[in-house]
């Protein structure tokens, strides 16, 4: 097939990954080739640098992955023959010769687990401790000493470090001493990271929303208005509420699919309906590619029922709200529109910000779960002045592996 | 040939396009309707839309011209393109369905839960997705030259500008109902014309339709293609449709993994259907026109046809029907990869905002336009035939294994997509060096070789990378492959 366009497009695709490759590569060599300033400066940056790559690979805690990346770059600035990380019931990770050493540790570090002081064994002492925790005895070239020193995360001790050199000096002690400390400060960090975890999923668990008391009461009112004039009416609406109520109390999940809530707010509109009568006018217009979408549990119903509620309630005549829901890319746009009084929006502002409890309580809670969820970009668009209505935009992320509807 | 014809056809598309991309959305005004217009796109509705998307230039115009050509050896083709949905409903369509991610790169980053595994897939998907428009653009170049006579450069530049205007000004809303007429406008295009020529040469009425001698019935001496050939080829084209980035996303607008699988199997009996005129067209095509063959021009044999055996008013307008479709089959392949390259690079390079969409969308189509017209067209089923086999080697293995095995890690489907990306990517330049003439089969499909290879290489790195298995393997592979819990809302 000769000079198909695709051939040459792949060519061109080729060579310019080729460039790439090289100006990588050259840019590379040429940064190993720079100055990078005396002796002194090298040493720090050199020891700071191995300090901050091995805080990364701690971040997740005191795991075996992370461990024994860390435990590399730790040997490396302590200059020792061999680093073992430990947990409290077993060796984490081990780098450096004289592993052979392995089942005797936790042996050895049984004491410092226990007692929370640093240990020095000496190099002549090893054999006879070893032999004595693992029942073994130690061939002579693998003689060392070994310093083991406690990590400490607030008042527990959750591990140990432990270093193993030719001999144990002042120096080699006390830097054992710091590194471990320093791991204990990353444990510390890791713990607070999986806390503020806990802390948004609780956040967000105690935002999900409730339907509101309020509505309950007029529904349950106008429900009874309806049970001697018109009792077929009465039981339909009845048979809705229930639905409703099934859906808004279930227990499971904090997601559900724009179809689902969109039922939602069908049975939330015809029961305001048996309030509002003709009032209450409403306007659909859904891309089916976006009803399977996954959006939090509740997310919509607040912000149709802060329309009906404070955008047509106060108005005279009647209101009308629009409803739709388009494909725009990797993200599905849900817009929610009111005729009503619209809101002041310093107001609104304030409230968004938490610092008030005014009447739009229900649009900070579903503000708030989106950004917690999907981030500080994708929180609720409102664009809203008095008497002029109030447009409510918000945009999710179509792909959401991680959430289950 | 009237080249109004040509121009009215372009134009009514379009424009029946552009409508219903921008009204076609159901709009209720009254409760009673709220259900209609909150219900799921039911399975038929979505197979006629991946239908759509998916019968292309290739599809439309290339097979015919391939059969003209090579006889019943092109006819590997069709069974292909069609066979390879055979593949996505077995091993993909429902656990991609449930795995909630809506394009390739969102799949392959929450499956290995790596940014990089991320970055690279977009690299293909882009690439592939580029590849694969620069055909229909040629088709078009083709389709405008033959009807009206204008310069070949005005079909892509028009088909470029309708399809940047609508999706950049939000024409794409309803694209599973554009998507869904463009396969049944194609469906009709392709029938009636056939049907009306059956008619004539069974009336024996026609001035065209003179004898056939048999010495017009293998109009070109191709050497018949080999056993290696035909199994390179079939392998490009089964595993090549399990990753083309157009067909997957339209599987998010099915609500569950069961009515995915559905959609499959009607999309199978639609593409069935839809082949066998194509073929039809090939056939007459080598009994009646063996001139198109030996000129060069035998992409044009299904809009020439027509013309030639039905003169008059009446041929004028089967004329019309077909390059209505013909300029469908551009259009809804360039506009489906268009919308989901721009949602891939809007995410990757703009961080998904609107305006990014809109400028990747432009990105998405100017690029692949300045490739098709730097570059001349030969045969539009062969050059689809070879995105196929790129596609087959770099985003298939990928696919395959994060659904089907848990040992795949970041690392082997990285190193594995670079290997089939650049193997196969060899193969095709290597080929385009050499020419056709002096092509070695094992180069001019390259599937056969390229395909194992990724695979191979692929598992091979992840064995040796097994501790980069993902943590959250267990739970995502759970949940791809557990049918979903029933909907509490479900009547």
């Amino acid at each position: 097939m000769p000079d198909s366009p695709l051939l040459t497009a792949a060519a061109v695709a080729v060579i310019a990954l080729a460039i790439a490759a090289v100006v990588a590569v050259g840019l590379k060599v040429l940064r190993s080739f720079r100055e990078l300033g005396t002796d002194a400066e090298r040493a720090t940056y050199k020891t700071l640098h191995a300090a901050s790559r091995a805080g990364q690979h701690l971040r997740t805690g005191l795991n075996p992955a992370g461990a024994a990346k860390a435990s590399k770059q730790l040997r490396s600035l302590l200059g020792c023959d061999a680093l073992a990380i430990t947990d409290t019931t077993g060796v984490l990770a081990w780098d450096g010769a004289g592993e052979e050493l392995k089942p005797a540790l936790m042996g050895l570090a049984a004491k410092v687990l226990d007692g929370g002081h640093l240990a020095v064994i000496p190099a002549g002492e090893l054999q006879l401790q070893a032999a004595g925790g693992g029942g073994r005895t130690l061939a002579p070239e693998v003689e060392r000493a070994v310093v083991i020193a406690p990590i400490k995360a607030g008042n527990r001790v959750v591990g140990v470090v432990a270093a193993f050199a030719p001999a144990a000096g002042a120096g080699l002690v006390r830097a054992t001493g710091e590194v471990a400390d320093w791991v204990a400060t990353q444990v510390e960090l890791a713990e607070l990271d999986a806390s503020r975890t806990l802390l948004m999923e609780a956040e967000v668990r105690a935002l999900r929303a409730q339907i509101s008391p309020h509505f309950i009461y007029n529904s349950l009112n106008a429900i009874a208005s309806f049970i001697n004039t018109d009792p077929v009416r009465a039981r339909e609406l009845v048979v809705e509420f229930a639905d409703f109520t099934r859906y808004s109390f279930r227990r499971h999940g904090d997601f559900t699919t724009l179809a689902e809530e969109l039922r939602c707010i069908d049975r939330y509109l015809l029961l305001e309906r048996a309030r509002f009568g003709d009032r209450v006018q409403v306007s659909l217009r859904i891309a089916p590619e976006v009803l399977s979408t996954v959006i939090p549990f509740l997310s919509l119903q607040p912000l149709v029922e802060n329309a009906v509620r404070h955008g047509l309630e106060a108005k005279e005549g009647p209101g009308h709200i629009s409803i739709t829901a388009n494909d725009s890319g990797a993200f599905a746009e849900v817009t929610i529109e009111d005729d009503g009084v619209g809101i002041d929006p310093d107001q609104l502002r304030s409230v968004l910000a938490g610092h008030s409890d005014g009447e739009h309580v229900g649009l900070r809670n579903v503000d708030a779960r989106l950004r917690q969820v999907y981030g500080d970009d994708n929180g609720l668009v409102i664009e809203t002045a008095p008497g002029e209505g109030t447009l409510i935009t918000m945009r999710v992320p179509k792909s959401q592996p991680r959430h289950d509807a | 040939m009237n080249p109004v014809v040509g121009v009215a056809a372009f134009a009514a598309v379009s424009l029946a396009t552009a409508v219903i991309g921008f009204y076609g959305l159901r709009v209720s005004r009254t409760t009673g309707d709220f259900y209609v217009a909150s219900r799921t796109v039911k399975p038929w509705w979505n197979a006629s839309a991946i239908g759509g998307e998916y019968l292309s230039a290739a599809s439309f115009l290339g097979v015919a011209g391939l059969i003209l050509l090579s006889g019943t050896d092109a006819l590997w083709y069709p069974v292909g393109y069609t066979a390879g949905y055979l593949m996505l409903l077995l091993f993909v369509a429902a656990p991609l369905r449930r795995s909630g991610a809506y394009t390739i790169p969102d799949f392959t980053e929450a499956r290995l839960d790596s940014r990089s595994v991320r970055r690279v897939t977009s690299l293909v998907v882009v690439l592939v997705g580029w590849l694969y428009i620069v055909p229909q653009l040629h088709g078009a170049a083709l389709a405008i030259r033959i009807t009206t006579g204008l310069p070949a450069w005005v079909g892509p530049v028009a088909v470029v500008g309708v399809v940047c205007i609508t999706v950049v000004a939000g024409g794409m809303r309803s694209i599973t109902f554009v998507q869904a007429f463009q396969y049944w406008l194609k469906l009709t295009a392709l029938a009636v014309p056939i049907v009306f020529l059956l008619f004539v040469l069974g009336g024996g009425e026609s001035a065209a339709a003179e004898s056939p001698s048999s010495s017009t019935a293998n109009p070109t001496a191709l050497a018949p293609a080999g056993p290696y050939q035909i199994i390179s080829l079939l392998v490009a084209l089964l595993f090549g449709t399990l990753g083309l980035p157009h067909v997957l996303v339209r599987f998010y607008t099915n609500p569950d993994g069961q009515s995915a699988r559905r959609t499959t199997l009607i999309v199978l009996g639609l593409l069935s259907v839809f082949y066998l005129f194509p073929t039809a067209y090939g056939m007459l095509g080598r009994v009646f026109a063996p001139d198109l063959a030996r000129s060069g021009q035998a992409d044009a044999l299904v809009l020439l046809l027509p013309g030639r055996m039905i003169g008059g008013m009446a041929g004028d307008l089967l004329t019309a029907l077909v390059v209505a479709g013909a300029f469908a089959a551009f259009l809804s392949t360039t506009s489906g990869l268009v919308v989901s390259l721009a949602g891939v690079i809007s995410q990757d390079v703009f961080g998904g905002s609107v305006r990014g969409f809109r400028l990747a969308a432009l990105i998405s189509a100017i690029v692949p336009l300045g490739i098709a017209s730097m570059t001349g067209s030969v045969g539009l089923a062969g050059s689809v035939g070879l995105v196929f086999a790129f596609t087959a080697s770099t985003i298939c293995p990928v696919l395959l294994l994060g659904i089907w095995w848990r040992g795949l890690t970041d690392a082997g489907a990285i190193i594995g997509m670079v290997t089939g990306g650049v193997l196969c990517g060899s193969a095709m330049v290597a080929g385009s060096v050499l020419g056709a003439a002096q092509t070695p089969s094992w180069l001019a499909q390259p599937a056969a070789w390229t395909v194992p290879a990724a695979f191979a290489v692929t598992v091979l790195v992840s064995r040796a990378t097994r501790g980069r298995v993902p943590r959250t393997m267990t739970r995502l592979m759970t949940r791809l492959h557990t049918p979903e819990r029933p909907l509490a809302t479900e009547r």
